[in-house]
């Protein structure tokens, strides 16, 4: 147990949704239609469901011989000229990091987006020890330069306006703030990051996809930022978590198929790019980070979330992310993949994020690699039970619903008695209080006159032999 | 700093105790049944979808006059194919930075792929990885008959073990990461246009007569 202090979803949410009438509708509309490009993209392909099933299955073989693929990695990424490092966790990756930068005496590195990266906290710690760091897609740099976390694992910056961002480059950069062209905005980017690429001592990466066959790493991107990244410094570090091995280059073919139609609709990014050694005259360095997967590993209703290739459908199609905001979530990984990564790290402060869903299943539905993400959402729950971590509100209705929902008689009575309460207890007594922030901007629905039971009782009648 | 063995030992030690009992066995990955549409139409409307167009192209004089006239202001040329000369040779390039001021890059990729528009780009291809990414705009040469119809055949041609970069590139740069408005040439080319043109007849077959080896 941490000593951080509990993330409060719902409160931070309901901050994102009564902020103004604009950012949380536009937010909500940007992912719903990106999750409509992929069920076209999706519907589109007969073995679609085929190559979930093959993505879950070639996950699940390679988790269930992690150390085996590691090894076979190592062995050819190192055949091949790179530099092969291990990092039991965030602390010891960014030291690794630091050193090899300091050895080429690097004091300016541009990086792509990388999660893992986040989750270790790499920036900061780099920029304490004299490093400038800087994010080259478009995106992070948004967030970089405001100083927030990137609230989406795909669209870092999908919460803010064009004017939030015209507004923070009139600050920051000291563009026009009335100039909120998308195409002006981007562009301004472009040219403020090319001098940085080419006076940068080190590039670095993530790796959506290690292929233990070659030795092999590769990074999706849209902007081609990661390539530059790569290309041109002389220097290229990679951070790769241990769990994106894959056996086979042929595996590859299911996993690209499946990933950018997951995350935005479309085929494939504009990037896919495929490291194997160090580029002729250049030095590579991959540093594979554990930092708690594999005590995930350990866990059996949890290791399965290991199989994550970071697309960001669950996230989409998410009612709850959708309205909420990714920063509302409070740590690195957010929407329904966070909910169940986010405690693996810290059980206590992230113990509300369980509570933050609905449970309707859609993020099971819609994941790649066939996570059974909200069955996880519900095992988390239990978890924070069993630890005690619920907020007294909630251990007291769940102890009431426990002792009501054990007991039919008792059912049967409150049944009776809360149907008339409704009609009497004022509205916000129910549904507003601070006591239960989900009701907050939402409705109850309306109360039936009869209750079913008293409906079945009275029409089917010839059924009466179950009555009592 | 060298890489700890203490870390890589305490890594696999904590996986091989952690790791589920039940072992699952790699898939057998099937043969699907490709598109029945002619795999060039597919690979352009794809291509058009992802920002970039095809162009057929008979010959390198043609291909030369087309890059003219998409690119009439172009200052810097840097070729990596015999067929356009351009006004810099990526051979003679010794290290990346010499190409920050390049206007238009040419290079042939090896082939396309049907279902979504990219092409396989690799080191050898672009002899400086960079021109693919630091150039302003993209020349693409292509073969039309080397077009595959899905990412499955895709990783079946690909060597990974023979190239230290190899890229599908699907169309130009792109972002959408100010409120999901989609725009090209966030940091690599601008523009990507292929021209479809089989490699030049001629090399081939002085190679073939001398070595017997093209």
């Amino acid at each position: 147990m941490s000593n951080a202090t509990k993330v409060d979803p719902a409160a931070a949410a309901e901050l994102f949704i009564i902020h103004d009438q604009v950012h949380e509708p536009m937010h909500d509309r940007f992912l719903w239609a990106t999750m409509q490009r992929r069920d076209a993209e999706a519907a589109a392909i007969p073995e679609w469901e085929e190559l979930r099933e093959l993505a879950s299955k070639i996950k699940e073989h390679t988790l269930t011989h992690l150390d085996h693929y590691l090894e076979e990695f190592e062995e050819n990424a190192t055949k091949r000229g790179a530099h092969v490092h291990w990092a039991v966790d965030a602390a010891e990756h960014n030291a690794i990091v630091y050193s090899i930068l300091e050895d080429h005496g690097v004091k300016e590195l541009i990086k792509s987006k990388s999660m893992l990266q986040e989750e270790c906290q790499m920036t900061a710690f780099l920029e304490h020890r004299g490093v400038e760091v800087v994010e080259s897609d478009l995106g992070e740099r948004i967030q970089q330069l405001d100083g927030q976390p990137p609230s989406h694992i795909v669209f870092p910056a999908i919460h803010k306006t064009r004017q939030d961002v015209a507004r923070l480059f009139a600050r920051t950069v000291g563009t026009d703030a009335n100039n909120d062209d998308p195409h002006f905005l981007t562009e301004v980017m472009r040219n403020n990051a090319r001098p940085r690429f080419l006076a940068a001592g080190a590039g670095m990466t993530g790796g959506n996809f290690a292929i233990a066959e070659t030795g092999t790493f590769m990074v999706c991107t849209n902007e081609g930022n990661a390539d530059i990244g790569a290309s041109v410094p002389p220097l290229h570090i990679a951070s790769i978590g241990i769990e994106k091995m894959v056996p086979l280059v042929e595996d590859m073919g299911v996993f690209l198929r499946l990933l950018a139609r997951s995350a935005e609709g479309a085929p494939l990014t504009q990037y896919s790019s495929h490291f194997t050694g160090p580029r002729k005259g250049g030095e590579l360095h991959i540093v594979l980070v554990d930092n708690g997967r594999s005590r995930r590993l350990g866990m059996p209703d949890f290791w399965h979330s290991l199989k994550c290739i970071r697309c960001g459908a669950c996230m989409n199609t998410c009612p709850v992310y959708r309205r909420s905001g990714g920063l509302a979530y409070g740590a690195t990984y957010s929407g329904p993949i966070g909910v169940i990564l986010d405690p693996t790290f810290d059980e206590f402060k992230y113990s509300e994020l369980p509570f933050h869903s609905t449970l309707c299943g859609s993020c099971s539905e819609v994941c790649p690699v066939k996570i059974d993400i909200s069955d996880q959402i519900f095992k988390w729950r239990r978890v924070m039970a069993k630890k005690g971590y619920l907020p007294l509100a909630k251990r007291l209705s769940f102890a009431v619903a426990g002792q009501v929902f054990g007991h039919p008689e008792e059912y049967h009575a409150i049944e009776k008695i809360a149907e008339p309460a409704m009609d009497f207890a004022p509205h916000f007594l129910l549904y507003d209080r601070s006591l239960n922030p989900w009701g907050r901007n939402r409705e109850l629905p309306q109360m039936a006159k009869q209750t079913f039971r008293d409906w079945y009782l009275a029409n089917r009648s010839d059924h009466a032999d179950i009555e009592q | 700093m060298q890489t700890s063995n203490n870390s890589r030992d305490a890594i696999l030690a904590g996986i091989r105790s952690s790791l589920p009992q039940n072992k699952v066995e790699h898939p057998q990955i099937p043969v699907f049944k490709a598109t029945e549409r002619p795999l060039l139409s597919e690979f352009e409307q794809h291509l058009q979808q992802a920002g970039g167009s095809a162009h057929e192209v008979v010959s390198a004089a043609e291909a030369e006059a087309k890059l003219m006239a998409l690119h009439p202001r172009a200052k810097v040329i840097c070729s990596a194919v015999p067929e356009i000369v351009g006004t810099r040779r990526v051979e003679k390039v010794r290290d990346p930075h010499e190409l920050a001021d390049v206007d238009v890059g040419v290079v042939r990729a090896q082939f396309g792929v049907a279902e979504s528009g990219a092409i396989w780009l690799t080191q050898e291809d672009l002899v400086v990885d960079a021109l693919a990414v630091l150039s302003q705009h993209l020349i693409v040469l292509l073969d039309p008959k080397h077009i595959v119809p899905d990412m499955h055949e895709a990783y079946r041609r690909v060597r990974l073990n023979e190239t230290a970069f190899g890229c599908f590139m699907m169309g130009p740069s792109a972002t959408a990461d100010v409120e999901a408005t989609l725009v090209h040439g966030a940091q690599g080319a601008r523009s990507l246009n292929i021209f479809l043109l089989p490699p030049a007849r001629t090399a081939v077959l002085r190679g073939s007569t001398i070595t017997s080896g093209a």
